[in-house]
């Protein structure tokens, strides 16, 4: 009985050892343990066995069986395992093909180089404002200290449509509504679209944008403006750029400057972006004038403030290094398709 | 504004730093300086060389071999130069040096040409006589020099061989190019820009010293003047000169002229114009003789007059052109330019010479009707200082008088009845350091005011600002001059202290950044349009006549009909793009727009307009209406905006009449969706299928709420039935979905759309329409009798349209 057990365990083991695949492996399964399995025609031959023996018997069998099963695991574990590495190397790809795109709409260059500028000033406690772009001389020109007659206001830059109500020429007439208003403190940015009778060119486009900010509170002064500029200058073109602020004038305020940065390109070595001498100027700014203070209803000698206007495009121009700014506005997909 | 350094030294001697210190500090104290030239940035190892023996060369006879003495050697000159002898005193570059251009060439040289010795039909030649052009120059400037061949030195030029020649003809000048701010009227002149140079540096100013000799004779005895318009005319001064004599003017005066780009003409009009250039005061010299009744009236044209200018040309004026006059005629245009009849001759006996101040308005629209801008109406547009003009016309006298070009008659013919006085500001240092941030001491401050002319008064406290200073009027612009010359680098950075405010958005750009994310996700770019367009716009999208769109805000200058109008519909933008990129040959195309149309409230204009952000989307290529729509629904979705319905519609001009519709929020009107009407395709040249979609922003930002309030996961399961049914092709499934979602009861989860089919099982004219309806409960189970009888009310409401579940 034992040598016959021992037999059908031996016999077992090999065929399962041997065997290529899962279906073969449960044929031994069946063949051994199944109803008509060897080894369960033992175990219906235990009435043969003399009762004393039959524990004994049993335990034999049941270690068999135990034996068989174990192996007939780890074999199927095996060989479920090749089988899958079969089939991934038979699902290797190509991972150099190229990647499937979804369509992508992309955002318009000057779109992403405001949202820039205004992620910078909204950090530092700025409100953005808007105001309309058909606007009254009044706030154009007349409250910010361009009274009638400056050539600032000549026809050939200004485009009328009544001899009171024209298309704004920059974002300032913003800083006057605000300042009207009079809700003290201001720290506003306005951006948003001008005009001025320029022919389209590859520089000039009779409709562009600014960025305006205004600052009033008590106790400004110009020390505070080369700050913020310095620290918006910074945040938006590098840790490492520095700021240089010439003395140049605009009628709303006084003093006023235009600020130049390190080309940051060639990092204020000299290139060709910034015409070689390592400077590039992007905003012009001052004090706020205290005439338009006072025009405005607010008392300049307890107030005081800065307001500074930045050119769109001209930012957009030199990030991007695009070279005609007539592009802008053709909308081509080829183009946009590059931001 | 161009000055040469040379000329700046003038009146600061003690001026002494390079180039590129001057610069930058002149920029730094408020003269922006745009640029520079070197005069003489390509001319190196330019001698003066005296010809000593000239012989023919063996082997070409075109040529000679000179030997040329250059103070420290002799040395031998192979030339072609006809127009040279022995004797003469050349410009010789020597081996290894360089010139600015090539003889009888045209091309430009930015580095130069460089010389070196060699052979000459084997003849040695150590260097190369130069002609005018080759010193980077022309005949205009040294009119002495020969139309073809080597300049050769005038014997009063007082060189010598050995002599820097370039240094001779006054070559080695720097022209500094500034960009002067229109405030600084003062520094449109050569003594306003040595004065900011002396303060820049901190060096001693010396203004020319005027004085004018003159005869026993009395001006009044020669002219009269008469002021008619006092406002158009403040000042007018005039001087005589008799017994004129028409000459060449110096060599330094011709230099400075000529690094001025102003060829010299004669001692008379080199002088006017070389004052133009010192005071930035123009001035008009008349003959006298041809002054009529000895007597100058100033007063405006009358309209329709005409009259000749100096030029030969015939201008037609109106009576906003201030004319001056004699007792007879027009005698010249204000401030523009003088008149044909009493222009200079060469044969001229007396002259009157006219420095005047005129309005700097005036002359700047009169200038610009009659179509006439010449140098001297680009100063009175400035606005320039009235107590200049007597100055002025003294230099001018003083020079006269200095040239020997004639004799100058005593007094002064000048017609100013109200001066302008020098104006007087406190001086009030503790302002200008509260505005500025700083803690300048008053002593700086006051040492700042003075080299600029401004006169501290220790008793009041005040400053007396020169009038020549228009533009200083507050204390700001005091603060400024202070910030001026105490650096704009030196002033310390700070932050603004005070309050905190809170940075933010306005709710309107949140729902458009809402939007633009939207539209990129599903391929749509961003682009931009004009807000300006052409009227013609409207017969491309086939607006009829009476359209409330071609109710527009007109601009009254614009840069052309194509910009004239201001838009009322915003579609021509996105059109105009879509046709420019299938012309490209771009397969496909899917852009947006956000920006304003300008809708009046009336016209014309008596209050600003309303203006509407509107978004526009088009495309073309891949995609068709549905594709659209579904972008158009993801925003509504996005915006939290629900019940939007889309109405179909036949009667929007530029759309097919059987694809579009208005996108309603019960009578709110929302926007607009279609496809493109072919003949609009056609009118842009946009031949193929376009979609486009405008929606109305600010009804949208009425409508948004980003707000969300999480309902819980549905627990119960759902039961879902199907519905096929067969309709009149006309019926709109969007009146379907309507009946169900009206009769299914609060039950109805959902309903979908999964099959519309036509065709011959179902009939002609007949279409298949089938919905899946899911039915759901958030507290228990539905019972599914209770799902039965929602669908019978379902079919009940369907049945009344004369819709029937497919057999």
């Amino acid at each position: 009985m034992k040598e016959k057990l021992e037999a059908i365990k031996a016999d077992a083991l090999t065929k399962i050892e041997s065997a290529k695949d899962l279906d073969s492996l449960n044929e031994i399964k069946v063949a051994i343990l199944g109803k008509k399995g060897e080894l369960t025609a033992v175990l219906k031959g235990m009435k043969d066995v003399p009762p004393e023996e039959r524990p004994m018997v049993g335990q034999m069998v049941n270690e068999a069986r135990a034996a068989i099963e174990e192996k007939l695991e780890k074999e199927k574990t095996r060989i479920a395992r090749m089988l899958r590495t079969e089939k991934m190397k038979r699902e290797t790809i190509d991972v150099t093909l190229p990647g499937k795109k979804s369509i992508r709409g992309h955002r318009h260059p000057n779109q992403t180089a405001l949202e820039d500028l205004e992620r910078v000033f909204i950090g530092m406690g700025y409100e953005i404002v808007e105001g309309p772009e058909i606007e009254y001389d009044k706030y154009n020109f007349e409250l910010l200290n361009i009274p009638a007659n400056h050539p600032a206001k000549d026809e050939q830059d200004t485009f009328y449509i009544t001899k009171d109500i024209l298309l704004r020429t920059q974002t300032s007439p913003v800083q006057a509504r605000i300042m009207e208003k009079g809700n003290l403190p201001i720290r506003i940015i306005s951006p948003g679209r001008v005009f001025r009778a320029d022919e389209v060119d590859a520089t000039h486009s009779p409709s562009f944008h600014q960025m305006e900010g205004l600052v009033i509170d008590k106790g400004i002064t110009f020390a505070d403006l080369k700050g913020t500029l310095e620290q918006f200058a910074k945040e938006f073109f590098g840790e490492k750029t520095k700021v240089k602020f010439r003395p140049h004038h605009f009628p709303f305020t006084e003093p006023s400057a235009e600020v130049d940065i390190t080309c940051f390109k060639c990092g204020g070595k000299g290139c060709r972006m910034c015409k070689g001498s390592g400077w590039i100027e992007i905003l012009g700014c001052g004090m706020v004038h205290p005439h338009v203070l006072e025009m405005c209803g607010i008392d300049s000698k307890e107030y005081q403030g800065f307001a500074f206007g930045i050119g769109l495009e001209r930012i957009t121009l030199l990030k991007y290094e695009i070279d005609d700014m007539r592009l802008l506005y053709e909308n081509d997909v080829r183009f946009l398709n590059q931001f | 504004m161009n000055t040469p350094i040379s000329w700046i030294k003038a009146y600061v001697p003690d001026l002494d730093v390079d180039v590129q210190e001057f610069v930058d500090r002149m920029t730094l104290s408020g003269s922006h300086v745009e640029g520079y030239e070197k005069k003489d940035k390509n001319l190196e190892k330019i001698v003066v060389g005296k010809i000593v023996t000239m012989e023919q060369h063996p082997d070409a006879d075109k040529l000679v071999v000179c030997q040329v003495n250059i103070g420290t050697e002799m040395l031998q000159i192979v030339t072609g130069a006809k127009n040279v002898k022995v004797g003469d005193l050349v410009p010789l570059v020597l081996d290894g040096g360089k010139v600015a251009a090539a003889h009888g060439d045209d091309t430009e040289y930015p580095e130069g040409i460089k010389i070196k010795k060699g052979k000459l039909r084997g003849i040695e030649s150590n260097g190369m006589m130069c002609g005018i052009e080759e010193l980077g120059s022309s005949r205009d400037f040294y009119p002495e020099a020969p139309e073809d061949g080597v300049y050769v030195f005038l014997s009063e030029s007082g060189v010598k061989p050995g002599d820097d020649a370039v240094k001779a003809l006054g070559l080695d000048d720097i022209v500094v190019e500034y960009e002067i701010t229109s405030n600084r009227v003062d520094c449109f002149s050569m003594i306003g820009m040595a004065r900011e140079v002396a303060a820049t540096f901190d060096k001693p100013f010396y203004p020319p010293v005027v004085t004018v000799k003159a005869n026993d004779k009395d001006v009044n005895d020669f002219i009269k003047v008469t002021v008619k318009d006092q406002n158009l005319c403040p000042r007018y001064c005039a001087r005589v000169v008799e017994n004129i004599k028409i000459g060449p003017s110096p060599k330094w005066m011709q230099d400075r002229l000529k690094a001025m780009g102003i060829r010299s003409i004669n001692n008379l009009v080199d002088i006017t114009n070389y004052i133009m250039e010192e005071y930035g005061q123009p001035m008009h010299a008349y003959n006298l003789d041809t002054i009529a009744g000895n007597e100058i009236i100033v007063k405006r044209a009358a309209d329709g007059d005409l009259f000749t200018t100096l030029d030969g040309q015939e201008r037609k004026l109106d009576s906003g052109v201030l004319m001056i006059c004699d007792g007879e005629k027009e005698v010249g245009i204000a401030g523009v330019m003088g008149g044909e009849n009493s222009m200079i001759t060469d044969d001229v006996k007396t002259v009157l010479f006219e420095a005047a101040c005129f309005d700097g308005t005036n002359i700047r629209l009169a200038s610009r009707r009659i179509g006439l801008r010449t140098d001297a109406s680009a100063k009175f547009e400035k606005g320039l200082d009235p107590n200049t003009a007597l100055e002025a016309i003294n230099r001018a006298c003083q020079l006269v008088e200095e040239m020997g070009c004639g004799d100058v008659v005593g007094g002064v013919a000048d017609v100013y009845p109200e001066p302008v006085k020098a104006k007087v500001l406190p001086f009030e240092p503790e302002r200008y350091n509260a505005l500025l941030g700083t803690d300048i001491a008053k002593e700086d401050m006051l040492a700042y005011f003075k080299k600029l002319d401004l006169v501290y008064n220790e008793e009041d406290n005040t400053l007396t600002i020169p009038t020549f200073r228009q533009d200083l009027g507050c204390m700001a612009d005091l603060a400024e001059e202070v910030a001026r010359f105490y650096g704009y680098d030196n002033i310390p950075v700070s932050l603004p202290k005070g309050e905190a405010t809170v940075g933010k958005k306005p709710f309107n750009q949140r729902v458009e950044d809402v939007a633009r994310e939207i539209c990129e996700r599903n391929g749509f770019s961003g682009g931009m349009a004009y807000s300006f367009e052409s009227p013609k716009v409207f017969d491309k999208l086939l607006l009829p006549e009476d359209a409330h769109e071609r109710q527009t805000i007109v601009i009254s200058n614009p840069l052309g009909e194509d910009f004239s109008i201001m838009r009322t519909v915003s579609l021509n933008g996105i059109l105009t793009s879509l046709a420019t990129n299938y012309n490209r040959r771009n397969k496909t195309a899917r852009l947006y727009e956000l920006g304003n149309i300008y809708c009046p409230k009336a016209l014309p204009l008596t209050e600003l307009p309303e203006e509407k952000m509107r978004l526009t989307l088009g495309m073309y290529g891949e995609g068709d209406f549905f594709t659209m729509k579904g972008v158009v629904e993801e925003i509504f979705d996005k915006l939290g905006v629900s019940g939007i319905e889309c109405e179909p519609s036949n009667d929007i001009p530029y759309l097919h009449p059987g694809r579009q519709a208005r996108l309603m929020k019960g009578k709110l009107e929302i926007g607009m969706i279609g496809q493109i009407h072919p003949e609009t395709g056609d009118n842009y040249n946009l031949k193929t299928d376009a979609y486009v979609a405008v929606l109305n922003m600010e009804m949208l930002t009425m409508l948004a709420k980003f707000d969300r309030k999480y309902e819980g996961i549905a627990k119960f399961p759902a039961s879902t039935r199907d519905l096929s049914m067969v309709m009149e092709k006309g019926i709109f499934v969007g009146q379907i979905e309507h009946v169900i979602k009206k009769n299914a009861g609060k039950i109805l989860e959902s309903c979908e759309l999964f099959d519309i089919y036509e065709g011959e099982q179902v009939g002609a004219g007949k279409k298949s329409v089938a919905f899946s309806l899911i039915f759901r409960a958030k507290d228990r189970n539905l019972e599914s009798s209770e799902v039965d009888k929602a669908i019978e009310k379902v079919l009940d409401a369907l049945k009344k349209m004369g819709i029937e579940l497919r057999a």
